[in-house]
């Protein structure tokens, strides 16, 4: 049987997005769901061990090719673009919607002792956080949540992923 | 000024002023040592106020709550309360509060050093850092703060005079709206410099602002901006093509 990896790596590679398992399967019905999944791990190692400037991350529910953290100076000096940064405000307010999802503001303000609306709106905006439909309480509060991309700009596979608030400390980058 | 101070504005709120004054002092969460912690919230308060900086109600709520739990420390401790348990200790509250704020703002730093998408780790290919949600642009509405900042910066290059002829024209807000309205349907949308640009005297750039002011307060128009510095949009104020459909 062919080698499934230079296939696997350039579908990975011409997607924008991180190319979910399913789609994947859908394009290669000539294999095996098992092969499928054997030639990506074994690919995801190929790149680690060859310790090139890209790696393939698997986040929010897919494969993406990236340029390593090693590298980040001379790609951002390519890119002169400002880096994506969010205030102390934006990431206390969205660790407290990935944690407590689905969530209202109320809840949110109460937790930082501060109004979050302006934060929200940002993070709206931002596309880190949706509106995840209302709450069945007296005036039917927004119910806010975590986006795919959220997912996919802080490198997870899925929310249960996010590692428990405890755990924090221990995290390490690939 | 010491940079102490200027430490006051990094505070994101009474919960984290409240922390840091528990941290600075080494005590225990649990056995918070109200009187001294509620003295120093206040003297917090007061440098903010003397440096201008807003005071957001929040921190005033939070100023009660720690006078009213030093009120109620004061009062004699009762074996029992009312349904016969043991009272609790007043403080708890607020301790409780303290601690789960205290997770997520940890919660919050260690997210940050995650290898983040467009600052750490780059994808292929040149999109914008961050993707617009769906449906939305790119411009970001501005504060009136920044409006007020702007306007300030036209009534500071504004040169007075140079000889020309001054009419008292009777000036009313009324009619600057009217006026901005009319240009807002005539343009679809304008800058800001622009609208100021042919107010031909100061008090007639003074009303337009006030009108435009106004018109954002009842939501008719929005101001825009791509970026800090960037030129500032006017546009009407409601989007009629569904703004609100991310879902």
């Amino acid at each position: 049987m062919q080698d499934l990896r230079p296939i696997l790596e350039a579908l990975i590679f011409v997607s924008d997005t991180p190319v979910p398992f399913q789609r994947l399967r859908d394009l290669l019905p000539e294999w095996d769901e098992g092969v499928i999944q054997e030639s990506l791990n074994s690919l995801v190692e190929d790149y680690r061990s060859r310790e090139g400037g890209l790696y393939i991350a698997e986040v929010s529910g897919g494969y993406q090719i990236r340029t390593r953290e090693s590298v980040r100076e001379w790609v951002r000096r390519f890119r002169k673009e400002r880096p994506f940064t969010l205030s102390r405000a934006a990431l206390e307010t969205l660790a407290i919607i990935a944690y407590r999802q689905p969530v209202v503001k109320a809840e949110v303000d109460v937790i930082r002792g501060v109004d979050s609306s302006g934060t929200l709106r940002n993070l709206l905006e931002k596309n880190l956080v949706r509106v995840a439909g209302r709450k069945d309480v007296p005036g039917k509060p927004i119910i806010y949540a975590t986006t795919a991309r959220f997912l996919e700009l802080f490198h997870l596979r899925d929310l249960s992923e996010l590692p428990t608030l405890r755990d924090w400390k221990d995290m390490t980058a690939p | 000024m010491t940079g102490y101070e200027i430490r006051l504005n990094i505070f994101e709120g009474p919960l984290d002023l409240l922390l840091y004054l528990i941290r600075k002092n080494e005590v225990d969460i649990y056995d918070i040592p109200i009187a001294v912690i509620t003295e120093q919230y206040f003297q917090h308060l007061d440098r903010m106020s003397t440096l201008n900086l807003d005071i957001a109600s929040d921190y005033l709520v939070m100023a009660s709550t720690l006078l009213h739990i030093k009120s109620r420390m004061l009062l004699p401790v009762h074996e029992t309360g009312e349904n016969g348990e043991a009272e609790e200790d007043p403080r708890m509250d607020l301790a409780r509060q303290l601690l789960e704020y205290e997770t997520f703002k940890k919660a919050a730093l260690a997210m940050d050093t995650m290898p983040v998408l467009h600052r750490d780790v780059f994808p292929r290919g040149t999109s914008p850092i961050v993707e617009p949600a769906p449906e939305r642009e790119l411009v970001r509405e501005i504060t009136v703060f920044e409006l007020v900042e702007a306007f300030r910066d036209v009534l500071g290059r504004w040169k007075e005079g140079d000889g020309m002829e001054v009419n008292r024209e009777t000036l009313s807000v009324t009619d600057r709206i009217q006026e901005i309205l009319e240009l807002l349907n005539r343009k679809g949308s304008f800058t800001f410099k622009e609208l100021l640009e042919n107010a031909q005297d100061r008090t007639r750039v003074i009303y337009t602002f006030l009108a435009l002011l106004e018109l954002i307060k009842l939501r008719i128009v929005k101001a825009f901006q791509a970026g800090p510095y960037e030129t500032i949009r006017i546009r009407p104020g409601v989007s009629h093509a569904g703004s609100q459909t991310h879902s």
